[in-house]
């Protein structure tokens, strides 16, 4: 017998999921319960020590959530994964493993606004620093290393503008400094890129986008890729010293490679809170088995519409990396072959208020603020999720004021194009 | 023998095989992954000898320690060996005197020595290195997944309830076996300078 390797779309229905021990029910059961009785108080006690493999409150773990865990870590190739209550609530448990106060970040300009305030303001009562870097610029990573830089972050497909990042040429920076190199994968997901193959440490998603894909859930994963050694200079204590919440133990020494989700959950999710609802991890576990099925049909709608919008005369233009003329093209064969995602910007020649006309005459696009939803999504960045930016942040981050941002559905292509088409004209 | 990354079926067959484990370096301090390895495989049935100088004349769990291989009064299949990298030789040199032979020598979580790896293997014995047969056991029998971790397995028969003292099946369908997994690659290409 020889271990077989089954595919993505197998895992995507598979991973983490089995028939429930007690009543056999084949699809995931939803735990909807706050706790989980202990066997006897050695069960207990093993269990709140860290020695057993169990469930104790849903604070720090339910088996709807960990089916849901299991599945983005198979899917993502690694070790292991915790689910949390949103991305944003992804982002700050990562890094309340990783940073003390006077601690710094890394970050790309091109960033989901959300997470630029997030770090910007959030992060600063917490004493944690971030020094921006340009995405189509390695070197202004390098420069921006100090000897107090903690981590990296990134987005794989950047959230407005569709651009694509050379997830390869930043991990080896990473690498340099010494520090983990973090993608946030929510607009290409697995089944585009796989970060972890190009190098990121640990990979963190909205669940709320693609991967849910229904638009009813908001969740948020973190991937722990189990290639990061916490303990080699004492810089994250977290994982490497003995932690007084639990008598001493040593994380990563007691817990090896997948010690960083471990930390996240034992210590983030734990004392932060932000837990996922099992109902919402069941819906995205639901949304989760189509996902290859979608992401398919999300890409090749999405670059149906970016051709119609680029010979249409009256854009200025289309900035969707699956274009052969687009400047990302060439990486987005390199890093995602299968397709360069379905969320992507575009400006009109008429500028900022022949924007905001095309956003109300739009029938079948719905303007709200999401993406990666089968509806196909319309918004404009500048006055809404990239408002609280000043101009030139806006455009280097991607959302500059004659912007228009689309998140195609998988609705008919040809009646996406029919909707715009009347919409530009009207 | 590649020792960088282990077929799961060669870690599965070990763990079917195997019912007596000698723990050299068992620890009775409750917060050591010593403990913690001990504590989970007695409670997975298997007969458990915990080996520690420094701790003879007190028991772990119920099980009296020993000064070394040597004090054990009946053959054991495996040794799993808690210490240091550089302390491994003198185990395997002392496991190498026994009579009959353990079957597996396994080393700890960070724990590595090839060359005693090569001359426990030229007796015979198969080893393992770097691994907790703690998270082995858990990951094969998918336990592991309460804690969101991928087993790298799957199986579409209906879970085992796991209750103290039962032996969890660990023939589920394996994803990948450890080293094609992207971060076992990705950990290889890190450590490249
Ligand atoms: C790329 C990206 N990261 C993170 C987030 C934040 O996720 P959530 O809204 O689930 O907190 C979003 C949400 O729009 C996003 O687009």
């Amino acid at each position: 017998m020889t271990d077989r390797h089954p595919g993505f779309s197998t895992l995507a229905v598979h991973a983490g999921a089995q028939p429930d021990p007690t009543t056999g029910a084949r699809a995931t059961p939803i735990y909807q319960t706050t706790s989980f009785v202990f066997n006897d108080a050695d069960h207990a006690a093993s269990l709140f020590g860290l020695q057993a493999f169990g469930n104790i409150y849903t604070r720090i773990g339910n088996p709807t959530n960990a089916v849901l865990e299991e599945r983005v870590a198979a899917l993502e190739g690694g070790t292991a994964a915790l689910a949390v209550a949103s991305g944003h609530a992804a982002q700050v448990v990562v890094f309340q493993q990783l940073l003390m106060p006077g601690d710094e970040i890394i970050a790309a300009r091109k960033l989901y606004g959300g997470s630029i305030n997030q770090f910007t303001h959030a992060f600063k009562s917490f004493g944690w620093n971030v020094a921006w870097a340009d995405s189509d610029d390695v070197a202004s990573f390098e420069r921006a290393v100090t000897p107090h830089t903690k981590a990296i972050f990134i987005e794989s497909i950047a959230n407005p503008s569709g651009s694509i990042t050379d997830i390869e040429a930043i991990a080896a920076v990473a690498r340099k400094a010494g520090v983990p190199l973090i993608v946030d994968n929510t607009l290409a997901t697995p089944y585009l890129i796989r970060p972890i193959d190009h190098g990121a440490d640990i990979v963190v998603h909205s669940l709320t986008k693609f991967l849910g894909g229904h638009g009813n859930s908001l969740g948020g994963i973190i991937v722990d890729a189990g290639t990061f050694d916490w303990s080699k200079d004492n810089k994250y204590p977290m994982l490497s010293e003995p932690r007084p919440e639990y008598h001493g133990i040593k994380l990563q020494e007691t817990f090896g490679n997948f010690a960083f989700a471990i930390a996240c959950r034992v210590l983030g999710l734990r004392d932060l809170g932000p837990a996922l609802s099992p109902f919402n991890a069941f819906m995205i576990l639901t949304g989760i088995e189509t996902l290859p099925l979608r992401m398919q049909k999300h890409c090749e709608n999405a670059k149906a519409v970016a051709e119609f919008l680029a010979g249409h005369p009256k854009v200025a233009a289309v900035n969707y990396a699956g274009l052969a003329s687009d400047r990302y093209n060439n990486l987005a064969r390199k890093y995602a072959p299968k397709g360069a995602g379905a969320v992507f910007t575009f400006s009109l020649k008429d500028g900022y208020d022949a924007g905001v006309n095309l956003v109300s005459n739009l029938k079948l696009f719905s303007h709200l603020a999401n993406v990666g939803d089968t509806r196909s999504l319309v918004i404009h960045p500048a006055s809404t999720t990239h408002s609280q930016l000043d101009d030139a942040a806006k455009v280097k981050s991607g959302a500059a004021p004659d912007v228009v941002r689309l998140s195609i559905g998988i609705e008919d292509k040809e009646d996406l194009i029919a909707d715009l088409e009347q919409a530009l004209t009207a | 023998m590649n020792h960088d990354a282990y077929d799961d079926n060669y870690i599965r067959a070990i763990l079917n095989s195997v019912k007596s484990i000698a723990m050299v370096g068992a620890s009775p301090v409750n917060v050591r992954p010593s403990y913690f390895a001990f504590k989970y495989l007695a409670q997975r049935g298997y007969d458990m000898i915990p080996v520690n100088p420094g701790h003879v004349g007190k028991s772990l769990l119920g099980k009296p320690f020993v000064a070394s291989l040597a004090d054990i009064d009946r053959p054991i299949d495996m040794i799993d060996i808690f210490r240091n990298s550089s302390h491994i030789m003198p185990v395997v040199d002392e496991a190498l005197k026994l009579s009959p032979l353990p079957k597996v020598i396994w080393m700890q979580l960070g724990a590595r020595d090839d060359a005693a790896a090569e001359k426990a293997e030229a007796a015979g014995i198969k080893v393992v290195m770097n691994r907790c047969p703690k998270i082995e056991y858990g990951r094969l029998s998918s336990e592991i997944s309460w804690m969101g971790v991928n087993s790298r397995t799957l199986s579409s028969k209906r879970a085992p309830i796991p209750t103290q003292g039962m032996r969890l099946s660990l023939n589920r369908m394996s994803v990948g076996g450890g080293e094609t997994a992207a971060s076992d690659r990705a950990a290889k290409n890190k450590s490249e300078p």
